[in-house]
């Protein structure tokens, strides 16, 4: 229903940007279940901050897409206890930075209460929104939340990179009994991916949980989410005319992570470097690093993993240093090459 | 005729020396008693209201005997909890709500048992008038697998079906309640959210956040303010620019009630709920009430008052007494039958601690690991609720495997 930019080619597929992928997802579900509802700000009449809940308040109405006054807190915690008495409620933040006004909500009155309740009070709400960098939006509007949300039980913490990963993925987000944060980024939001015919379906959903393996590879193995995981696949074209070859895998959630998937690719190739957005202290790479080093892939490692992250620094503005305040496909690059010793 | 009764069943406890000659008295004593009374309650303070509450409140003698009991039951059970606590059976925190009870006991008389209500961390009270047993609530402060949470709740968490919690962080229940409250207008089902907070949390930003949108939305929410006088330590004049709290709501309509009256609180509640069923959005309540206990049990509560205040609200304005007296002086029931409901309550209050005490402790090896919901089968609108069990067990053991439940 939404207006989407498609193209039609002849194998079934189309391409979707990553905006009307999310949009797609949030129409099917509206129309599947109606305790389906959007809260946040500007999500109705204005389409959108960033448009991606563009004609929904058009074709719903008042009743499910509601414009809300700027508070955060409150209407986080309204969500939240909507959820409590049965609603599906998806609340949006209209960047990650602001959630940090209702965190309370999201960790305490959220996340915590399923366990605290014993399994008696479910809060199926869905907060999402960008997250991370954007472009010269300086530091209070750049910070990335996978690691700080990720930190929490109780919390699922997804992160899509392309249209089928945004798609898939906020669909199975919406229908989980669970609070689930869904990392999205603007700098993807209008970018093009092509739709398989099976993720055009409104039944595709992709699990929560789970990883992907965007491209095969046998020398070194480079895990990422969201937008880099695009750099990583990138530099691995790069690499490739090298003939270093890069497993590339795209984590998709990032709690709980498939650290499976990511010991099964090491035990492969070796060696391993992850990269993020977000800063490294504490960071997913971080996390990745301790869970390899636990398990049965650290016999396998050849040498120490490499961590590619935003730099440690609240986001300058200028343009050269927010370029250089983040990873770069020549970073990804130099860090596989200083992994593999070439 | 009532004294002739008197004077045989004073003889039969002389003679048996048992209390047998009391069950002759009560037995006969229902065609004796008055079955309904109307009561002078006091005026409420109003804001943005042309008509408040009535003056007057009728009380039969059924539902005097069962306000009593009720606050009775709440009150007793308090007691056993400070008493657990001395004994260090219970631990962390614990807030007593004795000297509250006519809030608990006259909202719970004005709303239906499907009308919704959250509250603050002093939630014992509203716990028990929710519907959760004496038992499940003493073994969920001793941590025991039979708490109504399985011991991994605690004094601040205990849920049950239209009842929220318990709410640790100050005034994040407010906001909560308000989406409960937007759940009900979502679903038409004519119902409402009772949503406390206490004088403390009247100062948090988001309970403005939540007026705002309440009142945009025309929310069927009762904001009530249970102020007790003291936020933990702090007196509500040291720490309000305003302490009319029932004015707080500024564009939404307060009464300011005297908590300590239960058939008060019961008129009010009723008004504000009737208020809020007519589609006229959410209204603000201020009851007056006080809580004996310090702010929680690690505070003897005498340093930021005084003994003789503590005392003078016992002796003028207990929610209990006033109940009894206002029967006894009417002639709607007797010493004996009043005795008798206490004695019934320390029973069962007993035996409720007994089973706290005694019962098994939550289990390690089931408990350690979040509960996340396994997920569902193709889904669709439940008209109730989620309200499950335990869906997620885990073992410890080194390799962590999740169990789905058997019955998902």
């Amino acid at each position: 229903m939404a207006a989407s930019l498609r193209c039609f080619l002849r194998s079934g597929k189309v391409t979707v940007t990553v905006r009307d992928a999310l949009n797609q997802a949030m129409d099917e579900e509206l129309e599947r279940d109606e305790r389906v509802f959007l809260l946040g700000e500007e999500v109705a009449q204005y389409d959108g901050a960033y448009k991606v809940s563009r004609g929904l308040w058009k074709k719903y109405g008042d009743k499910r897409i509601i414009d809300t006054p700027i508070s955060e807190m409150g209407f986080a915690g309204i969500a939240v206890g909507a959820a409590m008495a049965g609603l599906r409620p998806i609340c949006e933040f209209m960047t990650f930075n602001f959630s940090m006004q209702a965190i309370d909500q999201v960790i305490n009155s959220a996340a915590k209460t399923c366990y605290m309740s014993a399994g008696l009070q479910a809060v199926p709400i869905v907060f999402r929104g960008p997250n991370g960098a954007s472009a010269g939006v300086a530091a209070q509007h750049s910070q990335c939340f996978a690691a700080w949300y990720a930190h929490c039980p109780g919390l699922k913490v997804v992160s899509p990179w392309n249209s089928e990963d945004a798609k898939g993925l906020l669909k199975s987000s919406i229908r989980d009994d669970n609070p689930v944060v869904f990392l999205e980024n603007e700098l993807l939001y209008g970018v093009p991916f092509e739709m398989s015919e099976e993720a055009q379906s409104k039944d595709f959903t992709i699990p929560i949980g789970k990883a992907k393996v965007e491209r095969a590879g046998s020398h070194i193995t480079l895990v990422s989410h969201s937008r880099y995981v695009g750099h990583c696949l990138d530099a691995a074209a790069v690499l490739a005319k090298e003939g270093i070859e890069c497993e590339v895998i795209n984590l998709r959630t990032i709690r709980p992570m498939d650290v499976e998937s990511i010991e099964a690719s090491v035990m492969k190739t070796n060696h391993l470097v992850t990269v993020e957005g977000g800063w490294p202290q504490f960071g997913v790479g971080a996390e990745i690093c301790a869970r390899i080093m636990e398990g049965s892939a650290f016999n396998y490692l050849d040498s120490p993993v490499t961590r590619v992250t935003g730099v440690d620094i609240p986001m300058p503005y200028a343009k050269i240093l927010e370029d250089h305040s983040l990873p770069q496909i020549k970073d990804i690059i130099f860090s596989v090459k200083k992994t593999l010793n070439v | 005729m009532k004294t002739m009764l008197s004077i045989i069943s004073n003889a039969l406890c002389r003679m048996t020396g048992r209390n047998a000659g009391a069950r002759v008295v009560v037995s006969r004593s229902f065609a004796d008693f008055t079955p309904q009374a109307t009561f002078d309650i006091k005026k409420c303070d109003l804001h943005q209201l042309e008509e408040g509450p009535p003056l007057k409140a009728e009380l039969t003698r059924d539902q005097g005997l069962q306000y009593y009991r009720t606050m009775q039951t709440v009150r007793r059970m308090e007691l056993k909890a400070d008493q657990l606590y001395k004994q260090k059976i219970i631990r962390g925190f614990c807030h007593l709500y004795d000297g509250q009870e006519a809030c608990a006991a006259g909202i719970e008389a004005s709303i239906n048992p499907t009308d919704h209500l959250i509250t603050a961390y002093r939630a014992h009270g509203y716990t028990y008038t929710r519907g959760v047993s004496i038992k499940e609530i003493l073994a969920e402060l001793t941590g025991r697998k039979g708490g109504v949470a399985k011991g991994k709740g605690g004094s601040m968490h205990m849920y049950a079906p239209h009842f929220y919690g318990g709410n640790g962080i100050v005034g994040a229940q407010v906001p909560l309640g308000a989406g409960i409250a937007l759940a009900c207008q979502y679903q038409g089902n004519n119902q409402l959210c009772v949503t406390l907070y206490g004088d403390g949390a009247a100062n948090q930003g988001q309970l403005f956040e939540s007026f705002n949108m309440a009142a945009l939305w025309k929310l069927p929410c009762i904001f009530i303010c249970e102020n007790n006088k003291y936020g933990m330590g702090t007196s509500v004049e040291r720490a309000s620019a305003s302490i009319d709290y029932y004015k707080r709501g500024d564009f939404i309509p307060g009464i300011r009630v005297d908590g300590m009256d239960v058939l008060c609180v019961r008129e009010a509640t009723k008004f504000a709920a009737d208020h809020c069923r007519s589609g006229k959005g959410p209204i603000v309540m201020e009851l007056q009430t006080y809580r004996y206990h310090g702010h929680s049990m690690s505070d003897p509560g005498v340093s930021y008052r005084t003994r003789e205040e503590i005392q003078e609200v016992r002796t003028k304005s207990d929610p209990i007494s006033m109940l009894k007296e206002r029967m006894l002086s009417n002639n709607m029931a007797s010493v004996e039958e009043f005795k008798e409901i206490d004695v019934d309550i320390r029973k069962q209050v007993e035996e409720a601690a007994q089973f706290a005490t005694i019962g098994s402790r939550a289990a390690a090896g089931g408990s350690l690991q979040p509960h996340l919901l396994q997920q569902p089968a193709a889904g669709g609108p439940r008209d109730e609720p989620l309200v499950q069990t335990q869906v997620c067990q885990l073992d410890l053991n080194p390799n962590l495997q999740i169990h789905s439940d058997p019955d998902r």
